[in-house]
């Protein structure tokens, strides 16, 4: 194939508008833009948990620490361990969010399960709804993201959160969360609790996506979502979630 | 064991975000409002005995209007990106509104209507003073200085007309500040619907409290008589409110504790723990039942003037203390449990912080500054001239 000085110039170009929207686009997000193949309108991205499946190891949360640089003492994904008495209210804890796992348990005779958090990539978002300059907000593919170059720290959308999944990053000084990561997912792989988990039990779902699994899940089994009665659109869809969940 | 933390909460709960800075936003609009509202007692229902709390009560909701925005401002993670919230403000935010509101109140309802009232002494003062003095007095006549009577009535005519867009756009500016507590679903210590009803009185409490101090410590200072007619009257009007604020709060509990639904525990233990001091004995006790006695105690008997004098400044000072320990045990107590429902934190106050103890003292003695200044700037009451039921 010729190529003429003109043909050239044109391709460079185009190569370097690309790049440079590529480049603002990393800056506004935190991270690296979708590739070329991808289209936002084709997604409509979440996860399902199966919740017999997490064995309380605490990789989902290590693994999500590494990948975002998460801050020390804050989670963009935690773990919680619940243990069911009949008739009182359960008992709860998640050390440091699981990230080294869980001691054992000084009782056997409770009812007992691991249940994984993160952002529930609501499609009615609270945090979204209120922040008062759209730092915050629901990506067309479905995923809830901040703009740190926009946050103002307010922090009004932390207290609109019914999931108690934000906090404000303590050297950005501006609000962060679990993005699904996104500058993976945008290239075709999966999230890093996701890819981490052992066992399974979480995994990324594309609702637009007629071969992805979800359907086939969601219909077979008895799903909920955290706290349904905020009709925040939730779409982490957990299965055979016990009543206790709070 | 998290220190500080009692129970589980979710682990981005452990620190809570809107400390004391937050606590103090709410408190000063609140007395903004109030002070506005007592004015125009005057202005609009015709309450002639307030008459020289006027000016004084216009002076103090702008040195309080002045200083509102700061604590906001130094609570920002990013200050400097808050002019944002003016160029693309998000039209789904309720705190996005507050800009607008704050400006509307400001430009519009406050600034005009102190200087109509003003601008005939101001003339004057640019007449009759030399230096500096005449050049600031000059620079606020802005270029009018016609105080014919003509001129006089058209600036009454007006000044009416803003009071009375003022009532509402008050009401809007305090229901509007309890409406970004009260909108929040995920907090059932905030969501209801009765919230902005209750800023609002309690707003009308503090700012009328704060004017009854404030003019009967300027009264001192300057060694000028107190109009007993005057002070009866706001203090009847406090009262007045006073109850609905009470039963309006009063109302928001009962109707929790009857209700008793999946939050009420957790909340209920709280109010039982954490903010028995703040909320029983400070806010409802202390800086509720007490004042409201002393006013309801003037409704019933009739004092001595000086019995009097003191038991309104006692009344006065105490509201303002239970006013600002209502606000802290709504922002403050309204983080201290978990969205879970199942444990709580705990909230210290730093010192030298950006959001600390001398950050807040700095902040609340500002508006009393600015006030004295706009006192001396433009003074309220015609000096040495007694008005009618004046004591010493």
């Amino acid at each position: 194939m010729d190529l003429s000085r003109r043909d050239i110039f044109k391709i460079g170009g185009k190569l370097l508008l690309l790049a440079s929207a590529g480049a603002t686009l990393e800056e506004i997000l935190g991270a690296a833009p979708p590739s070329e193949a991808y289209r936002m309108a084709d997604h409509w991205w979440g996860m399902i948990i199966d919740i017999d499946k997490c064995i309380g190891c605490g990789s989902c949360v290590r693994a999500c620490a590494q990948e975002n640089q998460v801050p020390a003492g804050f989670f963009r994904t935690w773990v919680e361990r619940y243990q069911v008495e009949e008739g009182k209210q359960p008992l709860v804890d998640s050390p440091n969010g699981a990230m080294d796992g869980f001691p054992p348990s000084k009782r056997t005779d409770l009812k007992s399960f691991f249940v994984p958090k993160l952002c529930n990539q609501c499609a009615s978002s609270p945090c979204v709804q209120v922040c008062p300059v759209g730092a915050t907000f629901v990506s067309p593919d479905g995923v809830v993201l901040v703009d740190e170059t926009y946050c103002l720290g307010c922090r009004y959308c932390v207290q609109a959160c019914p999931y108690g999944c934000r906090y404000l990053h303590p050297q950005k000084r501006t609000v962060d969360k679990c993005t699904l990561c996104y500058h993976r997912i945008t290239k075709g792989l999966t999230t890093a609790c996701c890819e981490n988990c052992p066992t399974g039990a979480r995994q990324l779902v594309d609702f637009k996506n007629p071969e992805d699994p979800v359907h086939e899940f969601l219909r077979n089994n008895k799903v909920e979502v955290l706290k349904p009665y905020m009709a925040t659109g939730a779409k982490v869809y957990y299965k055979d979630l016990d009543g206790a969940v709070r | 064991m998290i220190p500080g933390v009692d129970g589980f909460i979710y682990p981005n709960e452990v620190e809570l975000q809107w400390g004391l800075l937050v606590v103090l936003y709410p408190y000063i609009t609140g007395l903004v409002a109030g002070a506005f509202i007592l004015a125009s007692l005057e202005r609009v229902f015709k309450v002639e005995a307030v008459r020289p709390t006027y000016r004084l009560a216009l002076l103090t909701a702008l040195a309080f209007l002045l200083v509102a925005p700061l604590p906001l401002q130094l609570h920002l993670g990013h200050p400097e990106r808050s002019l944002e919230m003016y160029l693309t403000p998000h039209r789904s935010s309720a705190m996005a509104m507050f800009g607008f509101v704050y400006l509307w109140y400001l430009m519009v309802v406050l600034l005009l209507e102190i200087w109509l009232e003003y601008r005939a002494d101001i003339v004057r003062l640019a007449q009759t003073t030399t230096g500096w003095q005449r050049l600031v007095y000059k620079l606020l006549t802005l270029g009018s200085e016609n105080v014919s009577p003509e001129a006089r009535r058209i600036d009454d005519k007006v000044s009416y007309i803003v009071t009375v867009i003022g009532i509402p756009s008050a009401f809007l500016l305090h229901g509007y500040v309890g409406f970004i507590f009260g909108s929040i679903k995920a907090n059932p210590w905030w969501s209801s619907p009765l919230m902005p009803i209750v800023f609002l009185f309690s707003a009308m409490v503090s700012g009328i409290a704060a004017v009854l101090a404030l003019y009967m410590a300027f009264m001192k200072v300057k060694k000028m008589p107190l109009d007993m007619g005057c002070l009866d009257t706001i203090a009847k009007y406090l009262f007045y409110t006073f109850v609905i604020d009470f039963s309006l709060e009063m109302l928001d509990l009962v109707q929790r504790t009857y209700e008793a639904d999946e939050s009420f525990r957790t909340l209920d233990f709280m109010v039982h723990t954490r903010l028995w001091g703040s909320q029983v004995i400070l806010q409802i006790c202390v800086g509720t039942l007490l004042p409201l006695a002393l006013l309801a105690a003037n409704q019933l008997w009739r004092f001595s003037v000086s019995r009097r004098k003191a038991m309104y400044l006692a009344a006065s000072l105490l509201t303002m203390m239970g006013i600002f320990a209502m606000r802290w045990n709504v922002v403050i107590g309204g983080q201290l449990f978990s969205k879970s429902f199942l444990g709580y934190t705990t909230y210290k106050v730093g010192f030298a912080a950006r959001e600390g103890l001398l950050s807040a003292i700095g902040l609340m003695a500002l508006p009393f500054i600015i006030v004295v200044v706009l006192v001396k700037l433009l003074p309220p009451w015609a000096e040495g001239k007694p008005s009618e039921n004046a004591v010493g």
